[in-house]
């Protein structure tokens, strides 16, 4: 099955940066109501604006492989960058996730999350990818509205 | 003589009553549908009932002289008997409503008209107040556990609950404090989605009635797979939907006992279900007009009625030894995997054809989606019954599901799907 990919299995074995961890500035609880999958994300910034740095992401998800192994990409590949790239992250992912499988997605933008192509096609699933990423723009949003 | 599960023979020329079931999935698997229990498939009788009401007698029922009014009233009205007879009970004492969620909204929505003295229901029975207890159980789908929720927040009475145990049945040690004077109403599933429990219904009807209190049952789970009378179980009100027994999507039945239907408040109102209306007020129709109001689902419930005779002639006696024979099998196969655990009782006489399990170390949305690329179809998730998972500490579980077109093949088929699980998941290999 092409959907598991050994990438996505690692990852939903050992999610990068797994717990919750201070300090933070955003946090966010989302749950798949057709599964009770839950996530909660914080965020932390450092500096304000598009340029600020997200010094960590911290999570607590519990669900299945792909919306662990998405929390995990997430962590991996924003972790250290700034609020521009993450946001820039996260629309490529978008995108690739919502394709019906035509957007194949770019590694050079997303990493790992390529790994997530598949899910793609099986549209009950694209909910259980897109859930710690809902966390993290939801938690993303309250922790610019922190700093203001 | 006990009556037997279908043959093969049998078996097929069932199949090819369904359309459906002859189609593939993901990339040309045989479509093997394990989740009758969410929605069954409809045989080419109950399509072409639809259709042909569509085509021959299609009008607003009870409403105009006409001549296809007065045809299309009477095929509704006829279908009602059927509906009724199948499960042992009156035309008069069958309601259509839209599902079997909107059937359990109705009582509860009955319960608080009562109790501001609206509805045009007379008597205190169907007033829910202050002080009165509303008791479900903690093995409710949804839709017999919400309604009840807000119910009682409407009117301030107060919810309580039978709890469940770990192996899945109704936990009843402290029944007499939870069920008292107090209680008005006691709300239970006949059958488990989940678990597949039977609950003794006569029994807990009788425990309710010593207290005053009327029984309410879903039996969503039970009447498609079990030969259903009513005059025997004893409840007082019992919802089930058409959509899981072979009929159309957009039908739900609530049965009552005349006395009592003719107590209860209305719930929706408008058109079709008044006596005589002024500006000010309106009084009501007979039950069960009073409880159907709008354009009734005249085409749905001639499906329904058509999938009744459909079920009548294959036998509810053998239905329910066809899928206790399919369940007894499933149960076998997942209990030489050690690596699975299945949830409710492992005794089949306790149980219908439902049947969740849990994979160790691997989330039901990753078992279902493997099962799903071999063309087998299962419910992932919490089916609706989400406090029930928590109680059972699961987030979720797989479920598997029959009807009288399942074949032990496909219980076959699931067992072989299921034992890739491991593998593509790297935990236990299976022996």
């Amino acid at each position: 099955m092409d959907l598991y990919q050994e990438l996505i299995l690692d990852h939903s074995k050992k999610p990068v940066n797994h717990g919750l961890r201070e300090p933070f500035e955003g946090e966010s609880h989302q749950v798949n109501p057709t599964c009770g999958d839950e996530v909660t994300l914080r965020v932390h910034l450092v500096g304000e604006g598009p340029e600020a740095v997200v010094e960590d992401v911290s999570y607590d998800s519990m669900g299945c492989s792909i919306s662990v192994a998405s929390a995990s990409i997430l962590a991996e590949e924003l972790t250290g960058g700034t609020v521009a790239h993450a946001r820039d992250t996260y629309e490529a992912m978008r995108a690739m996730l919502t394709s019906k499988g035509e957007d194949p997605g770019d590694e050079d933008v997303i990493g790992d999350g390529v790994a997530l192509s598949g899910v793609a096609k099986y549209p009950a699933r694209v909910k259980c990818a897109l859930l710690s990423w809902a966390a993290f723009t939801d938690a993303l949003y309250k922790a610019e509205g922190a700093q203001q | 003589m006990a009556a037997a599960p279908f043959t093969d023979e049998e078996l097929a020329r069932l199949r090819a009553d369904f359309p459906i079931l002859s189609r593939t999935v993901r990339g040309g698997h045989p479509l093997v549908y394990l989740d009758s229990g969410a929605t069954s498939h409809k045989p080419t009788v109950v399509l072409d009932a639809e259709r042909h009401f569509y085509e021959h007698t299609n009008a607003a029922v009870h409403r105009g002289a006409h001549q296809l009014s007065e045809e299309g009233t009477d095929a509704y009205e006829s279908a009602r008997e059927t509906i009724a007879r199948f499960i042992g009970a009156q035309a008069s004492e069958v309601v259509f409503t839209r599902n079997a969620t909107e059937a359990l909204n109705l009582v509860a929505y009955a319960f608080t008209n009562g109790a501001h003295g609206g509805g045009g229901g007379h008597g205190d029975r169907f007033a829910l107040r202050p002080g009165d207890e509303v008791l479900v159980t903690e093995m409710e789908h949804h839709a017999n556990l919400i309604p009840w929720q807000e119910a009682c927040r409407r009117t301030g009475a107060t919810l309580r609950w039978v709890p469940v145990t770990a192996d899945g049945r109704l936990d009843l040690t402290d029944l007499d404090s939870l069920l008292t004077e107090r209680t008005k109403v006691f709300a239970f599933t006949h059958v488990s989605n989940v678990l597949g429990t039977v609950n003794a219904v006569r029994e807990l009807a009788e425990r309710a009635h010593a207290v005053g209190a009327l029984a309410v049952l879903d039996a969503c789970q039970s009447v498609p797979h079990l030969p259903i009378d009513v005059t025997d179980l004893g409840v007082d009100l019992l919802a089930y939907s058409g959509h899981k027994m072979f009929g159309p999507l957009g039908v739900g039945v609530l049965w009552g006992r005349p006395e009592l239907l003719d107590e209860m408040p209305v719930f929706l109102t408008g058109g079709s279900m008044i006596e005589t209306v002024t500006m000010e007020s309106a009084t009501y129709a007979p039950v069960p007009q009073k409880f159907e109001a709008g354009v009734p689902v005249a085409a749905q419930a001639v499906g329904l009625a058509a999938a009744c005779d459909y079920l009548t002639a294959l036998g509810m006696d053998r239905v329910h030894a066809h899928e206790q024979m399919l369940t007894e099998r499933l149960l076998r196969g997942l209990a030489e995997r050690p690596w699975v655990t299945v949830l409710g009782p492992a005794d089949l006489r306790e149980r219908g054809g439902a049947v969740a399990f849990a994979v160790d170390g691997v989330h039901p949305h990753d078992v279902g989606q493997v099962l799903d690329d071999r063309g087998v179809e299962v419910r992932v998730g919490h089916h609706c019954a989400w406090p029930l998972h928590r109680t059972l500490r699961v987030p979720a579980s797989t479920r598997a599901s029959f009807a009288a077109y399942t074949t032990p093949g496909e219980v076959d088929a699931l067992l072989e799907a299921l034992d890739r699980v491991p593998a593509i998941f790297g935990t236990e290999v299976p022996a």
